[in-house]
């Protein structure tokens, strides 16, 4: 029985690897990892995005979630893939940030670029019975205020959208820490804690803001992008609020571990192009609020590049910052 | 809303049909060990893409009641809860079927889990904007005690032998500190393996701890002649009736604490079973029957976590923030459909909303006819040999545990559970506490130390707010009481 079966994989192999030689790239499968789990937002992305690459490159891609560890397995998994063009992966911002933690020993320049695929802007929100009337007042009183007056929530400490905010707070010459995070795992109970009075801000993305704006429970003073977003013209950019010309948020994108041939490397860089450019994708990302921002994978490299030195002089000044 | 046009949303050929898709998906996706509600949930997500938003959210409403319910039925036959939430009364469900009572407890977990299903969406439907608000009120100083308090239930539960039942509590949070730190995202006890940080997963705890040490529990005796498995038989339906009768108040106190539990951001299913069973013995008439066979705390168990099903639906739609792992991924689904949870949800997509309640009901409803199908055909599964049963089930644990991170490591944690749990129950450590410690060790010590942060270290803050103040002195009264009482009875024995 198990000599037939061995027989059977061998001839199977076999058979396959003949394929190889002869077939062009991709011939079977391409699996996406994605380091957050099924049914949040980078899971979606993926999700919408893998459906599109399929399309364009005539082959299923598998959408596989390794999660755990804020992200960190799933990243390490798509930098030890094989560099054959069949694992792929979703990597989101917090692949910035693991060197600096003294998480994981890699950085942005450890994996290949594909290219950007959103760019989700932070959002400064506070109760809607919050005295801040606008930016201006909530700077000034942070200012003013004691280290420690003022709190904020729904991320971990370190992640995107708070180091958005201190770089903001530091550029206004506030000491970030003046501003104490109460970690939370995502938007939602972050938006919780600030109903509940715990906490005085979250500076989360617009559309995760929007259920909460809607039910008259949080106002929103400003958002870190270079423009209003279309779907929330009344809150005006930190540039309209004091001045300052100021972005910050959260991104997702396309990578694929270091080594990858060149000609398969530029074929799914042109797939996933193709794949963001589609009206399907286009559609999705609308409908659920998500910031369409395109880099090409070049591009997309050099931006990484900067955030990771940018989150390294931040996190410095929230102490967050374990090694050089 | 109206609900005469929902109606004409629901009762679509195509919809109906994909409600009994997905109902008899949940019923499979829950029976199976490792498989759960939410996993049903998320791997209906890519399918409801292509659905109208009644089936779409239809079909997730049916499928995580159904699977609730099914989970139960595993428990009752071998031992094995079908998902998380089934966890805190699969031995007593167990002790129930040895006893020949296995279509009595069958048809009470069908039962009670449709009428806990319907009581938690009747709440939803009239209640749902004033209930919200009051869960909003909720902070990390109310989920401390409500933690504690569940931690609690522990001792209770696992009453034969307390000393046993708290070592196996603090062995479940011990596991529950390994991988980064929830707060500061600092490492322990993960020697360096990317694998550890991600903690221990509670799926693949649960399946080791339950199903694997029983497969071991279980290959160890093959060879001896085992008497007859029990069997299904007879009207099951009116056996569970006479039982529900006897205890509808339990019924009716395991919905309103399921559904509150499910309202409350963060609880859900999983903790609403085993705080109802708690309780059920707790204010029990007969507490010393628990655990060697007793169908009382199986009534307020299944009606809790079905009913938190439908409770965790309230935040969700009226704050869009999710009240359990399930409508977490249904705001997703909703955002795709361009409903955008909310007050305005109620107003501006009236008709659609309304027909997601229609669903709800009809699938508690449903869940009656089928739910006994599959219990006659689970019925079946006791008498194949077990040499053949045995190691399917142990291939269905392993495929179950994979699948939820798609992890080789997450077996290894299978297998060490599993001889773990094998040698602690022979040893006469009681599991499931170790179960419940996994399962609110991370949401303790998170709610703790997010107070801590919040108050500046000043533990009045605790104890200040009306809420938390409350919870506090319910703590304090479940460990000081029975002491006091045990006080004041010592000298007249002595």
């Amino acid at each position: 029985m198990k000599t037939k079966l061995v027989l059977a994989i061998t001839v199977a192999a076999a058979t396959l690897s003949a394929g190889v030689a002869l077939a062009e790239y991709p011939e079977r499968p391409i699996t996406m990892i994605v380091p957050w789990s099924a049914g949040g937002g980078t899971d979606a992305v993926a999700r919408a995005l893998a459906a599109e690459i399929e399309k364009e490159l005539g082959t299923p891609v598998n959408v596989v979630n390794r999660t755990g560890g804020g992200g960190v397995i799933g990243h390490t998994e798509m930098l030890n893939a094989n560099p054959d063009g069949y694992t792929i992966g979703l990597a989101t911002a917090e692949l910035s940030t693991y060197y600096w933690s003294g998480t994981a020993p890699f950085t942005t320049g450890d994996v290949a670029p594909l290219g950007l695929v959103n760019l989700d802007a932070s959002a400064f929100n506070v109760s809607a019975s919050s005295e801040w009337a606008d930016l201006r007042a909530a700077l000034d009183a942070i200012a003013a205020a004691p280290a420690g007056t003022y709190k904020l929530s729904g991320m971990a400490p370190g992640a995107g959208y708070h180091l958005a905010f201190s770089g903001l707070l530091n550029a206004e010459g506030i000491d970030p820490l003046k501003v104490v995070v109460v970690p939370s795992q995502g938007a939602a109970p972050g938006f919780q804690e600030l109903a509940a009075g715990g906490v005085q801000i979250v500076p989360s993305s617009l559309p995760e803001a929007k259920s909460m704006i809607d039910a008259g429970q949080v106002k929103s003073l400003a958002v870190l992008a270079g423009a209003r977003l279309e779907a929330f013209p009344d809150v005006p950019t930190v540039q309209e609020a004091i001045g300052r010309d100021w972005v910050g948020g959260t991104w997702r994108g396309m990578v694929a571990p270091k080594g990858v041939p060149e000609d398969i490397s530029a074929k799914l860089e042109a797939a996933v192009d193709i794949a963001w450019h589609s009206e399907g994708f286009q559609t999705f990302m609308k409908e659920r609020g998500f910031g369409l921002e395109y880099l090409n994978a070049a591009d997309f490299g050099t931006f990484m590049a900067e955030q990771q030195a940018q989150n390294g002089e931040v996190m410095k000044l929230l102490g967050l910052r374990t090694r050089d | 809303m109206n609900y005469v046009d929902a109606l004409s949303l629901v009762f679509q050929p195509h919809t109906i049909i994909t409600i009994l898709g997905a109902a008899l998906f949940g019923l499979f996706v829950g029976s199976m060990p490792g498989l759960t509600a939410t996993m049903a949930a998320a791997l209906l997500v890519p399918i409801t893409f292509y659905m109208d938003p009644v089936s779409a959210v239809g079909a997730i409403v049916t499928c995580s009641a159904m699977a609730i319910f099914a989970g139960d039925i595993p428990g009752a036959l071998l031992r094995i809860p079908g998902t998380p939430a089934s966890a805190a009364y699969v031995d007593e469900a167990y002790q129930l079927g040895r006893q020949g009572k296995l279509a009595q407890v069958l048809s009470v977990n069908l039962l009670a889990s449709a009428m806990g299903g319907i009581f938690g969406a009747l709440v939803l439907i009239f209640l749902a904007p004033q209930l919200a608000a009051v869960a909003l009120n909720f902070s990390s100083y109310e989920y401390f005690w409500l933690a504690l308090i569940g931690l609690s239930a522990a001792t209770l539960v696992s009453a034969s032998n307390p000393i046993k039942g708290c070592i196996s509590l603090f062995m479940g949070l011990f596991l529950a500190t390994v991988g980064l730190d929830v707060v500061t995202g600092f490492p322990r006890y993960t020697m360096d393996s990317v694998n550890l940080m991600g903690g221990v997963s509670l799926i693949a705890a649960l399946i080791g701890l339950f199903a694997v040490a029983e497969l071991f529990r279980k290959a160890t005796t093959i060879d001896e002649d085992l008497p007859p498995p029990p069997q299904v038989k007879g009207a099951i339906l009116t056996q569970g009736i006479a039982a529900i009768r006897q205890y509808k108040l339990n019924v009716l106190r395991g919905s309103t604490l399921g559904t509150f539990l499910g309202i409350l951001p963060g609880a859900g299913a999983d903790i609403a079973g085993w705080i109802s069973y708690a309780v059920s013995k707790r204010f029990s008439r007969t507490p010393e029957k628990f655990g060697k066979g007793h169908i009382e705390g199986v009534v307020d168990a299944s009606a809790s976590n079905n009913a938190a099903l439908g409770g965790a639906y309230v935040p969700a739609l009226v704050f869009g923030i999710p009240g359990d792992s399930i409508t977490a991924i249904v705001i997703g689904v909703l955002l795709i459909k361009g409903l955008n949870p909310g007050p305005t949800v109620f107003t501006e997509s009236g008709d659609i909303v309304a027909a997601i309640f229609i669903v709800f009901i009809l699938a508690n409803l449903l869940l009656i006819p089928l739910g006994l199908l599959a219990i006659r055909a689970a019925g079946k599964v006791l008498s194949v040999n077990q040499r053949i049963l045995l190691p399917v089930i142990l291939m269905l644990s392993i495929v179950g545990a994979f699948a939820v991170n798609n992890s080789v490591f997450d077996l290894w944690i299978v297998l060490v559970l599993g001889i773990l749990g094998w040698l602690m129950e022979d040893n006469g450590f009681p599991i499931a506490p170790m179960v419940l410690g996994l399962v609110l060790g991370k949401i303790v010590e998170e709610s703790f130390v997010n107070s801590m942060i919040k108050s500046d270290g000043n533990l009045v803050h605790f104890v200040d707010r009306p809420i938390s103040g409350t919870l506090a002195a319910v703590f304090f009264a479940i460990w000081i009481v029975p002491l006091i009482i045990r006080l004041v009875r010592r000298p007249k024995a002595a």
